[in-house]
This record gives structure tokens, sequence and C-alpha cells, in this order.
């Protein structure tokens, strides 16, 4: 176990429950409710550590992991958080659901609504999709990633991760590097980072970057050297190679030469800077493979480990209080 | 010249004093007699009381009998047709071409065979020039692939390797999301992208500009707006990337106006010229000139003006040879199906003078047009007489008359649309990194 872990329990200033209905987003989630869900999934990395890795927390509950878009990774942490709380878990992907047949999303929404279940874990292609289902149904949505929107339980295992190796997140310089027009890992990371009290940076050739990334209150950088002057914490974000010839970038040679991450670029960071990436990562594209596996450095596999206990956490916080089920969706 | 060619010696480290001369450096502001001394390939002393006393023993003297010594001429768009079409021109007859015009820095285009756009063809061309030791020539490598306009190039290693800048050569860079993301992308390694300004689907299967003379000939026009309206278009995406943008060769009032204005807005943008689009004009096409048949096609007598205001104002920073070697073959054809260009190296500096002598720019604002501004926009070492600096000079005689005669072209080519014009002022004397490469017959 870290030895910094004994610094990072509970503040006394965290809430005791998470007053949303809904984890739709990091956007409108305050520092208080964000240490109580870390905190709480601190303990769930014990749990998850030990030989019986189950409680019976959610016995009774339904979780449906409703997925419109390809994952593994994802999903898979979804469905061990859901079960190693004793819930019954459900896996739904598009391509064997009636979504194929024409169905809408709401029509889905509707439908599901109707069989009673506790938890909808969505992902969808489309920003905003997991909002608009929300709407529709009485149970509690996670979002699992919306179009290049937010992936909120993401930012939540990153900062995890960060805390137990840091101690803390406050103060801490975090450059997010790469693909960040696309990446909705990027969007909940920004927020997440700067509520709790950390300085971002993000490095991108123009072409990845979103037209107003500067207001989004990180500081902006074309060069990586310069970019990862100092920083603490060195997020790698994963390019999508449909994306690499010729439109947004030309070549994988000229983006891992500028933008990929070996020793060389990551000599201009602090020399303990850790190393992140939320998967799956593309080697010798974003990131060099001897950086990757740098077991000093990389904590690449920590923040597998860390995502299944933060949506234990965060799935634990949504049905704690079924009362909640009812009020109305907001903050 | 009383001196051998080889005066300014083949020796490393000669040095060369050259006396009685008139110093000419837009970049200081210097016009006034003097004399330069160089040391090996790099100019040591300069200025109007270097060897008042005497030049020192073991240095080798030229006097410049007063004539004008500035740096070497810059020439930022020049077609070398090497490799591929060495039918037409090649690194080696370009740069005696060059030498004789007095240029001695030579950027070219990337539409060769193949096209510029890897970096193993950028440093191709920089060792043929090297090799040659003629005029020294950067490469623009293509903006995208094989100039194909639809994927960029790998912007940064080729770079890295030595391109200059980015351009689709004599093709536009139509597509405006692609010019977008050219311009974006460009900024992460601050490159500059070059504009050929046609809008394609207005120029259409146009040979000539569009106007009362096309309208006699029966040929069809291309119209003024297929510029303005690209560069236009371009400005505005300029601003809304942060790029670095420069037009090449304007042709028409309406594109020298957008650019005056986007100057005044402070946006990041450059341009140039060539003579043709300030020494003639739409009537040069005549009875079916070929050689007259250029890209972007000559203009009207009022475009032909505003480019010599825009000249004369700034608006248009550089002069360029915009040479294009074309073989008999490509241009002894109908009008329309001759190809387009003519060649430029040795007439550049000639057909520049006549905007001083026609008292439309100063002297030292023309040499600036040929020089210092160009080697600036593309931030090359060049274009200044200043200690450290390479030791690229031309020794010129502004007055010097001639006339333009294909027997005498150095080029491959011979297409000038110049041909049996009356010229005045002649390089005499060329210097690349203080070796004399040539000298004008007396």
């Amino acid at each position: 176990m870290s030895p910094a872990l004994t610094a990072i329990s509970n503040t006394g200033t965290a809430p005791l429950r998470f007053p949303h209905r809904n984890l739709l987003g990091i956007e409108g989630l305050s520092a208080d409710e964000i240490t109580f869900l870390l905190d709480l999934a601190d303990s769930y990395v014990q749990q998850n550590r030990e030989a019986d890795k189950k409680s019976t927390i959610l016995r009774g509950r339904t979780i449906i992991n409703l997925f419109f878009e390809n994952s593994t990774r994802t999903r898979t942490s979804f469905e061990l958080a859901g079960k190693r709380l004793g819930g019954d878990v459900i896996n739904m992907s598009v391509s064997t659901s009636s979504i194929k047949k024409g169905e809408t999303l709401i029509d889905t929404a509707m439908t599901l609504n109707a069989m009673h279940p506790d938890v909808l874990v969505v992902r969808h292609p489309d920003s905003g999709a997991v909002a608009l289902l929300s709407q529709k149904v009485n149970c509690a949505v996670i979002n699992g990633g919306d179009g290049s929107h937010e992936h909120p339980t993401q930012a939540l295992l990153d900062a995890l991760t960060i805390r137990r190796r840091r101690g803390k997140l406050q103060g801490l310089l975090v450059a997010i590097c790469g693909d960040i027009l696309h990446s909705r890992v990027a969007r909940s990371n920004i927020q997440l980072l700067q509520i709790m009290g950390a300085r971002v940076r993000l490095i991108a050739p123009a072409t990845l970057l979103p037209a107003a990334a500067e207001r989004l209150g990180a500081e902006v950088f074309l060069d990586m050297r310069k970019g990862l002057k100092d920083c603490d914490i060195v997020m790698m974000l994963r390019l999508q190679t449909e994306r690499m010839q010729g439109s947004f970038v030309p070549s994988i040679r000229e983006y891992f030469h500028f933008f990929g991450l070996d020793y060389d670029k990551l000599s201009a960071a602090k020399p303990d800077a850790l190393i992140m990436h939320p998967g799956p990562m593309n080697r010798g594209v974003e990131i060099d493979s001897e950086v990757a596996d740098d077991i000093d450095r990389s904590v690449i596999r920590e923040q597998v480990e860390m995502g299944v206990a933060v949506r234990m956490a965060v799935l634990d916080a949504l049905t704690r209080d079924p009362a909640q089920r009812n009020a109305p969706h907001g903050k | 010249m009383a001196t051998k060619l080889d005066a300014g010696g083949a020796n490393g480290h000669a040095r060369v004093a050259y006396v009685n001369a008139r110093l000419i450096d837009p970049a200081a502001g210097l016009d006034a007699p003097g004399a330069l001394l160089t040391e090996g390939e790099t100019i040591a002393d300069l200025g109007p009381d270097l060897f008042k006393p005497g030049v020192p023993e073991g240095v080798a003297t030229v006097d410049c009998k007063g004539l004008y010594l500035s740096p070497g001429l810059v020439d930022i768009r020049v077609q070398l047709r090497e490799p591929g079409e060495e039918h037409k021109e090649t690194i080696s007859t370009a740069g005696a071409a060059a030498i004789a015009g007095g240029v001695t820095t030579m950027v070219c285009l990337p539409n060769t065979e193949p096209v510029i756009d890897d970096v193993a063809v950028v440093e191709f061309i920089a060792r043929r020039a090297r090799e040659l030791k003629r005029a020294k020539v950067y490469a623009y490598a293509a903006a995208t692939r094989g100039l194909k306009g639809k994927d960029i190039t790998e912007m940064g290693l080729l770079s890295e390797a030595g391109a200059v800048g980015f351009t689709d050569g004599v093709r536009a860079i139509a597509d405006a999301g692609v010019m977008r993301r050219a311009l974006s992308y460009s900024t992460t390694f601050n490159a500059l992208i070059v504009q050929h300004p046609e809008e394609p689907s207005l120029a259409g299967m146009g040979a000539m500009n569009e106007g009362e003379v096309a309208t006699r000939l029966g040929i069809a026009g291309i119209p003024t707006a297929a510029e303005s309206i690209i560069v236009g278009r371009d400005l505005r995406l300029v601003e809304m990337t942060g790029g670095r943008y420069h037009v090449a060769h304007v042709s028409t009032a309406e594109t020298v106006e957008l650019i005056r204005r986007a100057k005044a807005k402070g946006l990041s943008v450059t341009c140039d010229t060539a003579p043709p689009y300030f020494a003639l004009n739409e009537l040069a096409v005549g009875d079916y000139r070929s050689f007259a048949k250029l890209s972007p096609p000559l203009r009207s007598e009022q475009d032909r003006l505003a480019v010599v205001a825009g000249l004369a104002d700034g608006t248009i920073d550089a002069i360029a040879s915009d040479h294009a070697p074309q073989d008999q073959d490509s241009k002894r054809l109908p009008f329309v199906q001759a190809e387009c260009g003519g060649i430029g190296l040795e007439t550049l500096l000639a057909l520049s003078l006549e905007l001083y002598h026609n008292k439309k720019l100063g002297l030292i604002d023309v040499v600036r047009r040929l020089t210092e501004a160009p080697a600036r926009i593309l931030g090359l070492k060049a274009g200044r007489l200043e200690k450290g600096a390479p030791a690229d000079l031309l020794l010129f005689d502004p007055a010097r008359p001639w006339v333009v005669q294909e027997r005498a072209i150095r080029s491959k080519s011979k297409n000038t649309p110049f041909e049996r014009r009356p010229v005045q002022g002649m390089a005499v004397r060329t210097v690349i990194d203080g070796r004399t490469v040539f000298q004008a017959a007396a």
C-alpha cells in the first residue's frame, strides 16, 4: 500500500453522501463531492485486494451496461464493480440491441426503464446522448463516456491514482498530451483537476486542439518539451489511428517524433513525474514502449486497478439512498 | 573587369577586398560609397571608411569602379524541373542562369517528379545543389501529399530536413477545409504556407485573363475573382488559425487591396509578385503568343498599375522570378494547349530595375524586394550585408543596357515573355560564399 494513503483519509469536509442522482460528468461536482467519491473508492481498493472480494451492498439491485460504442475495458470494469458489490449486471451492446433495427435512443431508454433497473451505465458515440437518456428513465445513470464530451469515471480513477501516489491533487502541475480535440477523457480531467486545485497544461499539435482550448482554464502548448517542463504528471491520450492519415496529423512517424512520449521529451518533466494513459495504448504512436513499461514512472496498470474501485464507489454512492432516485434530476 | 574569374579564390580563408563600391544594403538602410572585405565564406567587414588608408598586403582586391555592391538576389519562386523533367531545366542549368542574373539563393517549388513531399527529396535537392556549387538552393515542400490537395504533409519532419515553407506549387490549395488544417497544423512548427492563388473552379479551362482581349481572341478567360476569392478566403482562415501565410505572384488590383487591408489589420501575411505582372499586361498575348501564357495570366493595365503601386507602398514585399522553364514541345502548341510559365532568372534584376528607372521605387527599395525582404519571409540566412553573414554578393551596374535575346539565355528552356525587350541593368559579378562564380563580359 502506498505510504501516502494515511495522509488522504477523510478531510472532515467531505459530505457523508453523494447528493446527485446521476453521474453524467465532472462538470457541476464540488471538490468535496469528488473527495467523497475518492475516499470511498480508496476503501474499495482494499476490498479488491482481499481474497474474498465480494460484498452485498448492491444485493438485489440491477445494473445494465448499455454500450452504444465498442468497449472492453470500461465495460468489464463496470461489470466487475457491480458484481463485487453483489449486484446483478447485464451487458447490452449496440450490435445485439434493437438500435440497429431503428429504435431511437429514447425508445430504448423507455423500454429498459420498464424493466426497473437501478443503474444504467451508458456509453454513446454522441456527446450529450447520455444526458438525454437520463431524462427519460427513473434510475441512476452513469456516463461511461459520451462522444467527445465527458468520461467522469476515468477522471475519477486518474485522480485516485494520482492522489494515492502523491498524497494530494492540490498544486500539482499536470500535462495532458495528444488528441485533446476528440478526447472526453481530457475534458473530464481538465475539469476535475482544476476543481481539485491542480494546474493543467494541454500539449498537442494545433490540429488536435479544440478551437477554444485556452478558454478551458488550461495553458496550451504546441511543443512537448516546453509543455512538459516541471510537470508532476504526464497524461498521454490515445490517438485514434483513423485520424492519422493526413487529416489531423500527417503520419505516425511525424506524430511520434514530435508528440510521442519518449525519455528524451520526458526529461523536461520533473524527474519523478508519473506517466499515465487511459488505454488502450498505441505503442510507438503516442508513447514509447520503454516509457510505458517503466515500473518506476508508469502508473498505467495502476489506473486500471483504480478503475474498478472508483466504479464501485460510484455505484455505491448512487444507490445508497433509494429516495434520491425520485428526486428531480440535477445538482 | 580586369580581375580573373577566380579572384576571391578557392582558398577557404582567402581575404578579398571589394573597393570603390557603392554599398547598398536595404536591411541596414545603407546606400553609400565604401568597401567590403570577405574572409573565406563570410563578410568580415564593410563600411564607407573601410580601406580608406589602403588595402593591406595579402588581401586580393576587386575594384568595383563605383558600381553597386549589394547582397546577392534571393529568388523565392523557381521551378528547377529536377528531378523528373531534366529536359526542361536542371539544378545545374538553372544555377548557371541564376548566377548570371545575380541570384545567389533560389527557393524551388515542390512540383518535381517525385514531388518534394518527403524528407529524402528535400535532402536530394540540397545535396545536388551543394555538389554544383552554383546558386544556393532551398526547397519548399508540398503542403499536401503528392500535391493532391487532400492530406497534409509531414511539416515537422520536412522543416527539420530543411524545407523552408509549404506550398502545392503551381496548384492552389483549393479546399477550404484542407487549407484550414494546413494553416492550423503549420502553427505547430511555425511553418509558412505559400498559396498559388487561383480558385480552380473559377479558372476552369481559362487560358488567359478574362476580358476584352480574351473575348476578341476567342479564348476562355480566368477572371480576376479567381485570385481574389481564394486570397480573401485564405485571409479569413489565417485570422482563424493564426497561421503564417504568403501569397505568391500577386497579379490583380483586388488582391493587392485585400492584402493591404489584411496587413493593416495586423495579420501574418506576406506576398510577392513577378516581373511579368508589373512589366507586362494581357496585350503581350498579342497574336496568341504562347510564351505570354503564364499562371496567373497576364492581367489588364489597371491590374499592372495596382501591382506597381503595391510594390511602391510595400504591400507587395518581394519580387521573385517565377522561373518556369518549358521546352519547345510544351510551348509550340495552340495557345490554349500550351503549358503555362516563363523563365525569369536572368531577367529578374533588369526588369525589377525598370521600377527604379521609371521612378516608381527607389533603388534601395528595388534591392530590398529582391534581397532582404524575401530572405526575411522565409527566414533564410541571406539578403544582408553584415559582418559574419555569408559572403553572397552581387556587383551590378543599374544603367548598363542590353536586349533580352534567346541565344544569350543560359537556361535550358528559352521561353521568356520578354524576348527582344531592351532593358537596363546587369549583374557584373556574382559572389557566393566569398567565391566569384560569375563575371559579365566587359
